[in-house]
């Protein structure tokens, strides 16, 4: 059914009874055409097959409930707010989705370009947050350098003199903002299921089944499903699943904590970032801060960080705002990130016929939704990558062609 | 998590630092396959669900390197010795 203001007030004055599932509750088919593994960016990529490509005998198979993995556990912000052409021209392309995802689905995403706040606090800071404006700039996206007295305006309760790390100003991108993760995950999920797209919730990818060097099907916990093309979009779990088909990944598994806060008055009105450490925090509608800071730094497939990082992140966050002391944390959780050995993600064919990678997010999942399924539902339908993405394929370590954002090398836990 | 290291006991995680894997192997650059070899070490990882062996730096303590063997599933640690032999050359 189509959600619209008649719809809501037609079934508000008659007890509410008329309401359908958002998606239907499938069991697996024997043979699909394309099975798509994760339900997180899987779900935008079975969206955008059925949409554009006209491909709807589909599976998206997530090993738990939807919205259960990476995708229920970011902290919903969206930006295009990077350096480097191939990332830049990518993130751009999923700001423009994002801004009209909520018509495009007909379902209210909460989309929110509420604007970014880089804060710096020195003068090289100034620079490299200026050479990176300038850069997103030449590719058509907006920025803004920020004086301190213009930050002032936005932020009056920041520490801007703060004996270690003083506020010099911030690189804005008025276009960046949050968007209701649940709701991506349960619009794209409606919208596949009406094009026909089966969404099957409980069912962990247990094996493959190659032969010839061609993908024949997956064995999942609910049995065997057949495909000729299988998608991966499993990132937190690439290297393992990618194992059961014999591969092995230039990514490392990590974890990265967030934080929310008890619901306050409105404080926050962007996505602001601290340059000198690691915070980096929003308000949701709700009410409550949402705050996250850097990964814990070692492999984990935990879901579960430490303390060390809670620490640093709290001290992150009081160095800029003196005034959240006295906020309690009301939940701390962790997700898992697929590190990549550049810091970029891979959307790529293998070296196995019929079988698709996307994986290596990093900190970048979240805001990909959108683009990273357009993407990898044009790779898997033409069985060629379009030219967003050609930046991100799997034999660019062995080449050198690197998207190396921070310039931190081969070692993820620096990303 | 807590590290239990060899000279100083056991100690909070805060006073390490993490490297990695512990048992890559730098390839000889003046072998024959030594490009492919070294496209591995650089890059490719086993990451592991389970028992990995790692490097921590005890910067916060005695500064030795560790060999720490820790399940990624649940941050249990198996078992810490020094990197290099003690009294073993480099």
């Amino acid at each position: 059914m189509r959600y619209s203001a008649f719809a809501l007030l037609k079934n508000g004055l008659t007890g509410n009874r008329g309401w359908t599932p958002a998606w239907r509750k499938q069991e697996p088919k024997p043979v699909y055409d394309v099975v798509i593994v994760g339900g997180g960016h899987g779900l935008a990529a079975a969206y955008y097959l059925a949409k554009q490509h006209g491909i709807t005998n589909v599976a998206v198979l997530e090993k738990s409930y939807l919205g259960s993995g990476n995708i229920g556990r970011n902290t919903t912000i969206v930006r295009s707010n990077y350096l480097l052409p191939g990332n830049t021209d990518f993130y751009e392309r999923s700001m423009q989705l994002w801004k009209g995802l909520t018509r495009e689905l007909n379902f209210n995403t909460m989309v929110s370009q509420r604007g970014i706040l880089n804060v710096f606090h020195s003068d090289p800071q100034r620079n490299a947050y200026a050479r990176r404006g300038n850069a997103m700039r030449l590719s058509g996206v907006d920025a803004e350098l920020l004086t301190r007295d213009q930050v002032r305006e936005h932020l009056p309760f920041a520490d801007f003199d703060n004996a270690r790390f003083p506020i010099r100003g911030a690189l804005m991108q008025r276009r960046g903002g949050t968007v209701r993760h649940d709701a991506v995950v349960w619009g794209y999920a409606r919208g596949a299921d009406a094009r026909g797209v089966d969404i099957i919730e409980n069912c962990e990818v247990t094996g493959f089944r190659i032969e010839q060097g061609r993908v024949k099907g997956v064995e999942t916990s609910r049995g065997y499903i057949g495909a000729s093309k299988v998608g991966l979009a499993v990132a937190g779990n690439s290297s393992r699943v990618a194992a059961l088909a014999g591969l092995r990944l230039p990514i490392e598994a990590h974890v990265i904590q967030a934080f929310v806060t008890e619901g306050i008055k409105p404080l926050i009105d962007h996505v602001v970032t601290f340059g000198a450490g690691h915070f980096y925090v929003s308000q949701s509608d709700k009410g409550g801060l949402v705050f996250g800071g850097d990964l814990d730094g070692y492999n984990s497939y935990a879901q579960r960080g430490n303390l060390p990082v809670v620490e640093d992140v709290a001290e992150g966050g009081l160095a800029l705002f003196p005034n959240l002391a006295r906020l309690r944390i009301l939940r701390n959780w962790a997700g898992l990130v697929d590190m990549s050995m550049d810091g970029s993600p891979i959307i790529d064919k293998t070296d196995i016929a019929g079988l698709y990678l996307n994986c290596g997010w990093n900190y970048g999942g979240f805001k990909a939704t959108p683009a990273s399924g357009e993407a990898f539902a044009h790779l898997i339908a033409e069985n060629e990558p379009s030219d967003l993405i050609r930046p991100f394929r799997l034999d660019r370590y062995a080449k050198g062609a690197l998207l190396d954002e921070k310039g931190s090398g081969a070692q993820p836990n620096l990303h | 998590m807590r590290i239990k290291c060899p000279y100083c006991g056991e100690r909070d995680l805060g006073e390490f630092t993490y490297l990695g894997a512990a048992d890559l192997k730098r390839p000889d650059p003046s072998s024959a396959g030594a490009p492919a070899a070294f496209f591995d070490y650089v890059y490719m990882r086993e990451n592991p669900a389970g028992p990995l062996a790692e490097l921590w730096y005890h910067g916060g303590g005695c500064r030795s390197w560790l060999r720490v063997v820790r399940d990624t599933r649940n941050h249990e640690i198996g078992g810490v010795g020094l990197a290099k032999p003690e009294g073993g050359a480099q």
